[in-house]
């Protein structure tokens, strides 16, 4: 009876994860064919494809200006959030509300909203924003906001921050002192966890890109997007180049998560 | 120096005493982050919220119905509705089913699904589209395969079934990821006096299970519509804004080429929030209504 049920548990647990990766692994199979027509296998094998991808110019020059964009957004989020979660932390407990709420906001909010206004608050404004990078920068993060907020916050609450503070206040530290020598080591694991994450899915932000930016400066997602009427195995390279950069930045989250707990 | 320290160290020992001046400076740590929040997040809010009421120049509700008058609107509401609720009880199905299974599993296996599934919530918008492009597109690989075997109609990845597939795709992982801890409430032993008492597997899900899941499960189907109704990336590649649901038309309609209202879009906008708050609120009245709401 018990083995009758692993048995079944496992084949659910296998076939639904089977289904999952049909996609993932087409495309990879796609990426790596020569030809593949309505054939059950591919006609031969080619890593043509990525070698086009990692040599074409315009690839990697999208590629670096999302990473700059993300690195940027994601240092912004931490120079912001940090000392906001500290002084609520420790100056001002009774806000912990208002910002638990204020953190919904971009949950509550698709980016679709977010961005008509953001298009006719910004168009006409004195330093150009809209179709620079800069305004990217901004809306990220607001996006990153509510998992930095929720994973630092978290860290904080599992940290006595009270006595940690008040023992380096009778050393004879100063506040920013404590601050930056005890409390921050103290959430390094669950920063990093969430900064990996965060990476992670902005790397894959397309909406704010399209409709603020568009292509006068190119992301990943962009060129992924103007990419679609070029080789299906190209693109299918392009993906699966992605999907392993994303793997590799989730893997690091969980790594550093579980060193957290 | 002997000064500084002193000065410093205040805050926190005399912490009973603090004037409303000692708070100031602190305070003042925070006004970066609350300049970049308006100007990123509430500054766009309120304007969305404002112009929606302001039709050529004047305060007016023209806006909404103009809206509600187009047959043409209300079917990108109904579409969006029509797929995102769909895809978010499927999705929350088999998700359920998976989680339900994968804690009787290996720890093992249970590890690397997990792992799986966290890769794959971020697997999702264009590069997705792509995806199910090569392998279900007019000429994808599977299509292909699926037509030569006569196994496949005539189905098309650019219409609403195609996107229901593609949305409960992307469901699936983010629904797997939000209920996996909830099953933690679940006590083993209470399947086992349930059936000792003669329950059926059906039975102790019915009358145990889910209810004590309930809250959870609500919770999650909420932020699954959520998910859904705001989607937009992944249709836009996959039909280049062909079809017809809110996102794409908002879009339209302030980066469009054509006819731009951002005040029309605006008052979709508002809508379109006025229906999540309203999901929102009848989920929070499920919850305090089940099990778990009643126990406290």
């Amino acid at each position: 009876m018990q083995n009758v049920n692993t048995a079944f548990h496992k084949t659910l647990v296998y076939s639904i994860v089977g289904i999952m990766l049909i996609p993932i692994l087409a495309t990879l199979v796609y990426s790596i064919s020569s030809r593949w027509g309505a054939t059950v296998l591919p006609d031969g094998f080619t890593f043509d494809w990525y070698i086009n991808l990692l040599t074409d110019s315009r690839f990697l020059d999208a590629f670096g200006r999302s990473l700059f964009i993300c690195i940027a957004a994601l240092t912004l989020s931490v120079v912001l959030i940090l000392p906001a979660i500290f002084v609520v932390f420790y100056y001002f407990p009774k806000l912990h509300k208002v910002m638990n709420m204020l953190i919904l906001l971009p949950f509550a909010v698709p980016p679709v909203v977010s961005s008509v206004g953001l298009l006719q608050l910004y168009a006409d404004s004195e330093i150009t924003l809209i179709g620079t990078p800069w305004i990217l920068i901004g809306t990220y993060f607001t996006i990153a906001l509510p998992f930095m907020y929720r994973a630092i916050a978290n860290s904080f609450d599992a940290i006595n921050l009270q006595d940690l503070m008040d023992a380096a206040h009778l050393l004879g530290a100063s506040t920013s002192k404590a601050f930056l020598l005890i409390i921050l080591p103290n959430l390094k694991k669950g920063l990093m966890a969430s900064l990996f994450l965060s990476f992670s899915f902005l790397l894959g932000e397309f909406v704010f890109a399209n409709i603020l930016v568009g292509t006068r400066y190119e992301t990943l997602q962009m060129y992924l997007y103007n990419m679609r009427n070029t080789s299906g195995h190209f693109t299918s390279a392009l993906v699966m180049t992605y999907f392993l950069f994303i793997f590799v930045l989730t893997w690091l989250a969980s790594r550093f998560s579980r060193g957290a707990n | 120096m002997s000064s500084s320290t002193l000065t410093q160290a205040s805050p926190a020992s005399s912490s009973q005493t603090t004037s409303r001046l000692s708070k100031l400076k602190p305070a003042l740590w925070l006004a970066p982050f609350a300049v970049f929040f308006y100007l990123f997040q509430l500054a766009p809010m309120i304007w969305v919220l404002v112009n929606s009421f302001i039709y050529e120049d004047e305060f007016a509700l023209d806006n909404y119905s103009e809206i509600f008058d187009s047959a043409f609107m209300m079917q990108a509401f109904s579409n969006s509705l029509w797929l995102s609720i769909w895809s978010s009880i499927i999705g929350l199905a088999i998700a359920t089913l998976l989680v339900s299974s994968l804690r009787r599993v290996d720890s093992k296996i249970r590890d690397g699904v997990v792992a799986f599934t966290n890769m794959s919530s971020n697997f999702s918008g264009v590069p997705l589209a792509f995806a199910f492009i090569i392998i279900l597109g007019t000429n994808g690989a599977i299509t292909l395969l699926l037509k030569q075997y006569g196994l496949l109609g005539d189905f098309d990845l650019y219409g609403k079934w195609g996107l229901l597939v593609l949305y409960i795709y992307f469901q699936i992982p983010l629904a797997v990821l939000l209920l996996y801890p909830a099953f933690d409430a679940l006590n083993d032993d209470w399947q086992a006096a349930a059936a000792l008492l003669g329950a059926k597997t059906w039975h102790y899900w019915l009358k145990v299970a889910l209810p004590v899941l309930s809250p959870a499960l609500f919770g999650t189907l909420i932020i699954l519509i959520a998910n859904a109704i705001g989607a937009y990336a992944s249709v836009f590649a996959l039909t280049s804004g062909n079809y017809n649901i809110i996102t794409v038309r908002i879009a339209s309609l302030v980066s469009g080429d054509l006819f731009l209202e951002p005040n029309l879009a605006a008052a979709i906008s508002v809508i379109l929030m006025a229906m999540l708050a309203f999901i929102t609120v009848v989920n929070q009245w499920l919850i305090a209504k089940s099990y778990a709401g009643k126990k406290k």
